[in-house]
């Protein structure tokens, strides 16, 4: 579909505001519908559409699996982490309240933020792995 | 009470009755996902509707509205939601692979092919 | 570090299979799995014993109690058992993996089997630790997504449609499940599972409750695969990898008895399950005929794993019928089974990956004279196979005499001759290997070159033997823990 100059173009101009709103539908958890794992859908949807417009090998060289194997397991990692630093400072597993030693409020505030992006990254990588799985393989002989 | 006023668990049942038909009787293994996928949503269906409170908005704080649904329901069905996206992801993988390895996706096919064996 | 041990011990598996996703190395992921699986055993020996000197250990995950809507980790003398049950089993087969899987697994993806390997441990896990019934879904799915993952990666292509046969079934139960959750939540207005049984009998009469209690069963059953929704098993165990069989063989079906048993008595109350919807009525009949037909059916097999599965499925039916006895030797029967068979289980699918290991094939045909060639897995497979029967001084020997017992106390004599008669059945099918393989010559095709199973799939395939005979002969351990499993449950004096 490389040649196809309307679908190139609007490609290119939306996909800036597609990573945009998913970072908007991140951080507006808390006030509105959204959180990690729709964030993490529309993130990936955005590298999805560069791929299909684009082609499966450039969207590999923007964006190699291994780096979305990372995210995957990245996150996991974030959300786990924070729960063992909230044990670290004294508190149960994932008390958020004590990651902040002054205010609890702004400590729940700090532990939802980190544990939504964890997922965000973790449904980012495993979206793209996915996509990268199914559409890298070869066509089946009929 | 009349029926109409559990129009939502009518669909429900309808949504669960349609996707386990299809989960049990289409050969072809991919609607046999799709049929899992309508049986998941039933469930989804099940739970939203039980969490709405009348005269209740969406459960997010606003300054105007006293009344909100249950937020539990909508997170546990992220969840569920969630799970199930993992298993038809991994459940078309696993076709795929099949058909590859087979040649086909047609169940009655592929179990001919194994009894030949 | 000790009152957060219930998280610590769903926690070290998972936080290290991310870790094991990340490094290409086979090895090298392998290592971490070991370290995990063995520091996830010391943590369930650690919470066994204070389990036991205390009482029930909670534990508040995020500081929310449980009335204020959160998740609460509880562990009682039963939850304490099954994690020593899967542990013990993770921790000895995580380092048999390593040459087994090398063998059986494409490089490429020996370190994400491992990081599915953990994941599945930290579900099972999770599911014995947790006290909330979504909680108990959503682990219940991580293991069972892992599982379909390893079951994909064995090596013959009808693995993979076993592992699709087994989503789709697995996932039906899953969803049965959720609904029966759903319907209690509706009901109480609480997820939690001390909370409904207190919230539960104040309920006015409705009909809600038995058709979640009956959508609660079916798809449980689903999952430990009692007759007749036991179709996903024979071809998931014979295709799966062999370190996988030995690993879900002894695992997974007993976490979902642990679960069958906390809704039973925790959840729902033994009176309401027993007396008034007459569990036991209709869980005898299906565990008879799953023990007799089951054996039956192992008879006549050709391909030893799958022999073996079939097995596996009748010793859930004695588990079961344990269970439908509603008694307290009943139940202590059917607990000490589920540890005795998930050691004796062990370690038969473990030597018979040492024979795949060895021959690519576990045909009774191509292991015709075996016996000479490779005596100390035979001789693992032999101890194994005796504790299958139940002969003294095997673990089987003293689950069967508290089953028989149990049978008696209840005045069903029949259904006492009906487990002697099938453990002529286990004579039957397991004398088929013993013949193949002591008394019978190799025609000099298959086998003619095969030595002996390397040194790191023998030393733990003989761990396992080894405890099959030790728990045979001194059982104080596993009966004691048996039975505090059942007081606590059943709420009366041990």
């Amino acid at each position: 579909m490389e040649s196809n100059p309307i679908l190139r173009i609007a490609t290119k101009i939306m996909t800036p505001y597609i990573l945009l709103f998913a970072l908007y539908v991140q951080f507006h958890g808390d006030y509105g519908p959204g959180g990690g794992f729709q964030a993490g859908v529309i993130f990936a949807a955005a590298f999805v559409l560069y791929a299909l417009i684009y082609g499966i090998e450039t969207a590999r060289l923007v964006l190699p699996m291994g780096v979305a194997t990372l995210c995957g397991a990245l996150g996991v990692l974030i959300y786990a982490g924070v729960g063992i630093a909230t044990m670290l400072l004294g508190g149960g597993f994932l008390e958020y309240g004590f990651l902040d030693s002054h205010d609890a409020e702004h400590g729940q505030h700090l532990g939802i933020l980190l544990v939504e992006l964890g997922v965000l990254t973790t449904v980012f990588g495993v979206m793209v792995v996915i996509f990268y799985s199914f559409a890298g393989r070869g066509r089946v002989e009929e | 009470m009349s029926a109409l006023s559990f129009l939502n668990y009518w669909f429900v049942i309808i949504l669960m009755m349609v996707g386990f038909y299809v989960l049990i009787a289409q050969g072809n293994l991919v609607k046999k996902i799709v049929g899992l996928n309508i049986f998941q949503t039933s469930v989804f269906i099940l739970y939203i509707s039980a969490g709405k409170i009348t005269g209740g908005t969406a459960p997010i704080l606003d300054a105007q509205w006293s009344v909100y649904s249950n937020p539990l329901p909508h997170v546990l069905i992220l969840t569920a939601i969630v799970v199930g996206v993992a298993t038809s992801a991994l459940g078309l993988s696993l076709v795929v692979r099949i058909k590859e390895a087979y040649g086909t996706i047609e169940e009655d096919e592929i179990a001919r092919m194994d009894e030949s064996l | 570090m000790m009152p957060h041990l219930p998280v610590m011990q769903v926690m070290v598996p998972l936080l290290a299979a991310p870790l094991c996703a990340l490094v290409r190395n086979g090895r090298l992921a392998w290592a971490i799995a070991v370290a995990s699986s063995w520091g996830a055993f010391w943590i369930a020996w650690e919470i066994f014993q204070v389990v036991h000197s205390i009482g029930a250990i909670s534990y508040s995950l995020g500081g929310w109690t449980a009335s204020e809507g959160g998740i609460e980790y509880r562990i009682d003398a039963l939850g304490a058992f099954v994690l020593m049950v899967v542990t013990l089993v993770g921790a000895v087969v995580t380092p048999y993996a390593l040459e087994s899987v090398r063998k059986e697994v494409d490089k490429s993806k020996q370190a994400l089997f491992y990081a599915a390997f953990l994941l599945c441990l930290a579900g099972l896990l999770g599911i014995v630790v947790t006290g909330d019934m979504f909680n108990v879904f959503v682990f219940l799915e991580i293991s069972s997504l892992s599982a379909y993952a390893l079951i994909g990666l064995g090596k013959d292509r009808r693995a993979l449609r076993a592992s699709y046969q087994y989503l789709i079934m697995g996932s039906v139960g899953a969803t049965f499940i959720v609904i029966g959750i759903g319907m209690l939540y509706v009901m109480t207005g609480s997820l939690n599972m001390a909370n409904l049984a207190i919230l539960l009998p104040e309920l006015p009469a409705n009909r809600t409750i038995p058709v979640a209690f009956a959508f609660l069963t079916v798809g449980v059953c689903l999952k430990l695969a009692l007759f007749p929704l036991h179709m996903w098993l024979p071809n998931a165990y014979t295709f799966a990898p062999s370190a996988v069989t030995a690993f879900i063989a002894s695992t997974a079906t007993k976490v979902a008895i642990y679960v069958l048993l906390r809704l039973f008595y925790t959840v729902f109350g033994a009176d309401y399950s027993f007396l008034e919807m007459q569990l036991g009525t209709y869980l005898l009949p299906l565990s008879l005929i799953a023990i007799f037909s089951m054996s039956l059916v192992a008879i006549f097999q050709t391909n030893v794993k799958r022999m073996l599965a079939y097995s596996s499925l009748a010793q859930i039916g004695y588990i079961i019928l344990g269970i439908s006895l509603f008694s307290s030797t009943g139940m202590t029967a059917s607990i000490l089974h589920l540890f005795n068979h998930a050691v004796i289980k062990g370690c038969l699918f473990m030597a018979l990956g040492c024979v795949m290991y060895r021959l690519n094939s576990v045909e009774l045909d191509d292991m015709m004279g075996l016996g000479k060639k490779m005596p100390l897995t035979m001789g693992a497979f032999l101890v194994g196979g005796f504790g299958l029967i139940g002969v003294p001084f095997t673990a089987g020997f003293i689950s069967k005499w508290y089953l028989i017992q149990g049978a008696l106390e209840k005045g069903l004599w029949p259904v006492a001759v009906l487990v002697l008669l099938t453990s002529l059945m286990a004579v039957a099918y397991i004398w088929k290997v013993v013949e193949t393989v002591y008394f019978s010559e190799d025609p000099g095709s298959v086998n003619s070159d095969c030595s002996e199973a390397p040194l790191g799939l023998l030393i733990p395939t003989w761990t396992l033997a080894i405890l099959c005979v030790y728990f045979g002969i001194d059982a104080t351990l596993t009966t004691f823990g048996a039975s505090s499993a059942v007081a606590s449950l059943m709420g009366i004096g041990s």
